[in-house]
């Protein structure tokens, strides 16, 4: 807390050096550094990031995209011999309590037919990547289609769509999943994905209009309408960017419901079937197996938890990164020890500063 | 008001049959009721196919077929399930309580302990319990239901049920465990470094005493409320309901609480008797439960005082805590028959009641209290995370609101602020996201039921569509649908109930 000025005595103190704060900090710079810049930091976020990108790694490589082979040694399909009764191999280094480091043959172990469980998870793990980034690609078009649209028009196609996404909310998503899933995921898992992201968009699309709605009344839609821009230019170069952030923090958020849906639907047996591998069919395949072998069961649920997490973790940053509202706000401890340094320095120059009240109101975010 | 109803159920059953027919034309489409003939070695193969279309009227046209079923539903038939023969509205009757038991408690438990964790962690944003508990919300968002699911049943069930067996926690253990609890308390509450060591202190040492209670008097082969429990479970609540909504200073209803205590303490012993020579049923209980609010608020309403009001309320939610404590305590009472009749491991795994258990009303009772247990831990888990971030963004939002700021400067105390301009503006847009919360419930209870067999609506839509019975199928999307329109419609409705600025007949 540099600020040079302290704001005449009344004024709310601590919520005027905020915004000072906030304000010079991003002096300068484009909306797209802004929002980087609040978005690297983002601990949280960045974490998300970085295991996100660490598992996409390690399941492309491993086990290899479609003919390309990876450098793991086994296949999801292959049948080796069972060693030690399918015991993973991997144990952990002394000073954590295990028996050294190693990996070994079958770090996850095997199933009882033998097949190597850190392969199938591999595969498991890139289908359900594929099957998020699809539905959040498809629902997203269909969402920001649909959502501008009826913003943007009103009037009678906003009354046909907005009913049209009533009829999907009627029924829960999982229902309405699990009958498609049946349909569409005996074909293959990317038309599945599409199938599911057909039926994901309406969130989407509710958030969408309610953006266009507010961002349509506004002077600079008016300004390109009168310099003769067409509805479609004004709809994806003046209106879409200033929502980008809505769509891009909803459809983050959307990827990770939608891996929870494609999991939960494979283990209900209505999403991808065999010879495909999901994480969720794993776990239902395995989990008469628990009380015997429950690393069958550990490790398709961890990646699934470790997916989910990083992609709310990012989701998170994203909306912290977009809101225009969000301050940049310290630790509590902080603030009071900034607050007394400042407070020192201004009861020199004024008389009515009230350290111990902006202290509380730091604490408690306003 | 009445207009807007008419308009919104108009609209709901137009929504309501478009939404059916396309569903039909999906399910039959994701169904074939020819399946197992097709891949059977029969030698009558093409005659038996013969028979289920004709049987099923698989030669006519799905729309036609669709009008047919619909023509029988509007006379109140809802077809029989081919495969079992069984009528679907007899299936449907039954599936329906167990959905229902499982959702209402779900909702009721991850509503409280969402909301109380995220307008505390509200309270204390940016602080170490807010991150511990924004962490946790985030952690249980992501985890997959099912796994979960399958983890409890695995682990926390058997692992229980082999608690039980030899119920001895070691010393360590509940050391270790309070001293954490303790941790939460402290960071929960929060204040000046000498508060949270005297909260520490008090924390810990109340779950040290509690669990010693516990494992000195073998609580676990009796589980049971009793007497002394009662009283001091009682004044606990009568303390805490009245510190939160009154303030200890205000004497009048300070008193009506203890009062109430004391007299459900008193009515507890006749109780027994009384409990003993009726029989029981649901209705009886809730009657019960309804006379001792209505006797609660009466003692509040004779201590009277300019805010009687406050008093009466007090009193009624402290007598309806002391009638579920009574209440629990009847049934914990036939905890060692039932105990014994399980073979000594009393946390079923699977289905809603133990075939052929017999017993009387609070037998029963027990029974699905103990076979909700893993499925109800299932669903709060993920509930609970969603209330907790609903709650806290929506208090966030609420405290930083200019009538908080006037609240203050005209001087209130703090817990008055809080609880009478925060909370409840905190409410509103809760009591919206409630009603539509359940319909997703009642969806996620498919997985759960799925996991722990529970013959409920879900397990029926998932048999039934595994099955290729489209009857069923039907029958569980017309409930489903029917509800997500209510839920709506009482969301609104909610909505301008509590909100005066929102005009339903605008």
């Amino acid at each position: 807390m540099s600020t040079p000025m302290t704001p005449p005595s009344g004024s709310p103190v601590d919520e005027h050096l905020e915004n000072e704060i906030e304000l010079k900090e991003v002096e300068g710079l484009s909306q797209g550094q802004i929002v980087r810049r609040r978005f690297f930091r983002h601990k949280g976020a960045i974490l998300g990031l970085v295991m996100l990108g660490i598992t996409t790694l390690l399941a492309l490589t491993s086990v290899g995209v479609g003919p390309v082979p990876g450098w793991w040694q086994w296949t999801p399909y292959q049948t080796p011999s069972v060693v030690d009764a399918g015991r993973p191999s991997m144990s952990l280094p002394t000073w954590l309590g295990g028996s050294g480091f190693v990996i070994g043959d079958h770090p996850f172990g095997q199933d009882e037919i033998g097949r190597d469980i850190f392969a199938r998870v591999m595969a498991g793990v890139q289908t359900s990547l594929m099957v998020m980034v699809v539905i959040g690609t498809v629902s997203a078009v269909i969402g920001i289609a649909v959502g501008a649209a009826s913003g943007f028009f009103r009037g009678r196609s906003d009354t046909v769509l907005m009913r049209l996404t009533d009829l999907v909310i009627t029924v829960p998503t999982i229902v309405i999943g699990a009958v498609i899933g049946k349909i569409a995921g005996g074909v293959s898992g990317l038309v599945f994905a599409i199938a599911m992201g057909l039926i994901l968009w309406t969130t989407l699309a509710r958030l969408v209009r309610g953006e266009f709605l507010s961002l349509r009344e506004r002077e600079f839609v008016d300004a390109a309408r009168v310099a003769g821009a067409s509805n479609l230019r004004i709809i994806f170069k003046h209106i879409l960017p200033n929502a980008i952030g809505t769509v891009i923090v909803s459809v983050t958020l959307l990827m990770s419901s939608a891996i929870l849906l494609e999991t939960a639907l494979s283990f209900l047996g209505f999403g991808i079937q065999q010879p495909e591998i999901s994480l969720g069919q794993l776990i239902n395949q395995y989990q008469q197996a628990f009380a015997t072998r429950p690393w069958l069961f550990w490790w398709p649920g961890l990646f699934i938890v470790v997916i989910a997490l990083s992609i709310n973790f990012i989701g998170d940053g994203l909306r912290d990164a977009f809101d225009p509202r969000q301050k940049r706000i310290p630790s509590e401890r902080k603030m009071a020890k900034a607050m007394e340094a400042d407070g020192s320095a201004a009861r020199a120059n004024a008389s009515t500063v009230r350290p111990a009240d902006d202290v509380r109101n730091a604490g408690t975010g306003s | 008001m009445l207009n807007f109803l008419f308009r919104r159920i108009a609209a709901g059953i137009a929504t309501l049959v478009v939404a059916l027919f396309l569903m039909f034309l999906l399910v039959d489409r994701a169904i074939d009721p020819l399946q197992d003939l097709i891949e059977s070695t029969a030698p009558n193969k093409q005659q038996l196919i013969e028979q289920r279309i004709a049987d099923l009227n698989l030669d006519v046209n799905v729309v036609v077929r669709f009008f047919q079923w619909f023509g029988d539903l509007l006379t109140g038939d809802l077809g029989t399930a081919w495969r079992s023969g069984r009528d679907v509205s007899s299936l449907l009757t039954h599936a329906i309580g167990s959905t229902l038991e499982l959702v209402t408690a779900a909702t009721f438990l991850a509503v409280i302990l969402g909301v109380t964790v995220g307008i505390v962690s509200a309270l204390r944003q940016y602080s170490a319990f807010d991150y511990i508990i924004i962490f946790l919300s985030f952690l249980l968002f992501s985890l997959p239901s099912f796994w979960v699911a399958v983890l409890l049943k695995q682990w926390a069930a058997i692992g229980f049920n082999d608690f039980l067996r030899d119920p001895v926690i070691a010393w360590p253990v509940i050391v270790g465990a309070s001293l954490l609890v303790g941790l939460l308390w402290s960071l929960a509450i929060g204040g000046s470094p000498r508060r949270r060591v005297q909260v520490f202190g008090i924390a810990t040492a109340a779950n040290v005493a509690l669990l010693a209670y516990i494992q000195l008097t073998g609580w676990w082969d009796r589980p049971q409320i009793g007497p002394v429990l009662l009283v001091v479970l009682g004044a606990g609540t009568a303390v805490a309901v009245v510190g939160v909504f009154a303030g200890l200073h205000n004497r009048r209803a300070l008193w009506t609480a203890l009062t109430v205590v004391a007299l459900g303490t008193v009515l507890y012993f006749p109780m027994q008797v009384v409990f003993d020579s009726v029989v029981e049923s649901n209705w009886l209980i809730a009657g019960l439960a309804l006379l001792a609010a209505a006797v609660g608020y009466l003692v509040g309403r004779l201590y009277g005082g300019a805010d009687w009001r406050l008093s009466a309320h007090t009193g009624a939610a402290v007598a309806l805590v002391m009638g579920a404590l009574t209440f629990v305590d009847q049934v914990l009472q036939v905890w060692g028959p039932y105990f014994k009749a399980l073979g000594g491991r009393p946390i079923p795994t699977f289905g809603d009641r133990t075939p052929n258990l017999g017993g009387n009303y609070w037998v029963q009772t027990l029974d699905s209290f103990t076979h909700l247990a893993l499925p109800t831990a299932t669903l709060v888990l993920i509930a609970f995370a969603s209330y907790t971030r609903y709650a806290r963004s929506s208090m966030l939002e609420v405290m930083n609101q200019d009538y908080i700021r006037t609240a203050r400067a005209k001087g209130l105390p703090e817990r008055l602020v809080i609880v009478r301009h925060g909370f409840r503006n905190a409410m509103i847009p809760l009591a919206t996201v409630v009603p539509i919360d359940i319909i997703t419930l009642i969806g996620g209870a498919i997985i759960t039921e799925a996991v722990f067999a529970r013959p409920g609506m879900g397990q029926l839509f998932v048999r039934s569509l595994t099955d290729a019975e489209i009857e069923p199928v039907m029958a569980y999307l017309l409930v489903t649908a029917i509800l997500a329109i209510l839920a709506n419609i009482i969301a609104d409705i909610v909505y301008a109930t509590i909100d005066p600025r929102i005009r339903l007949d605008a």
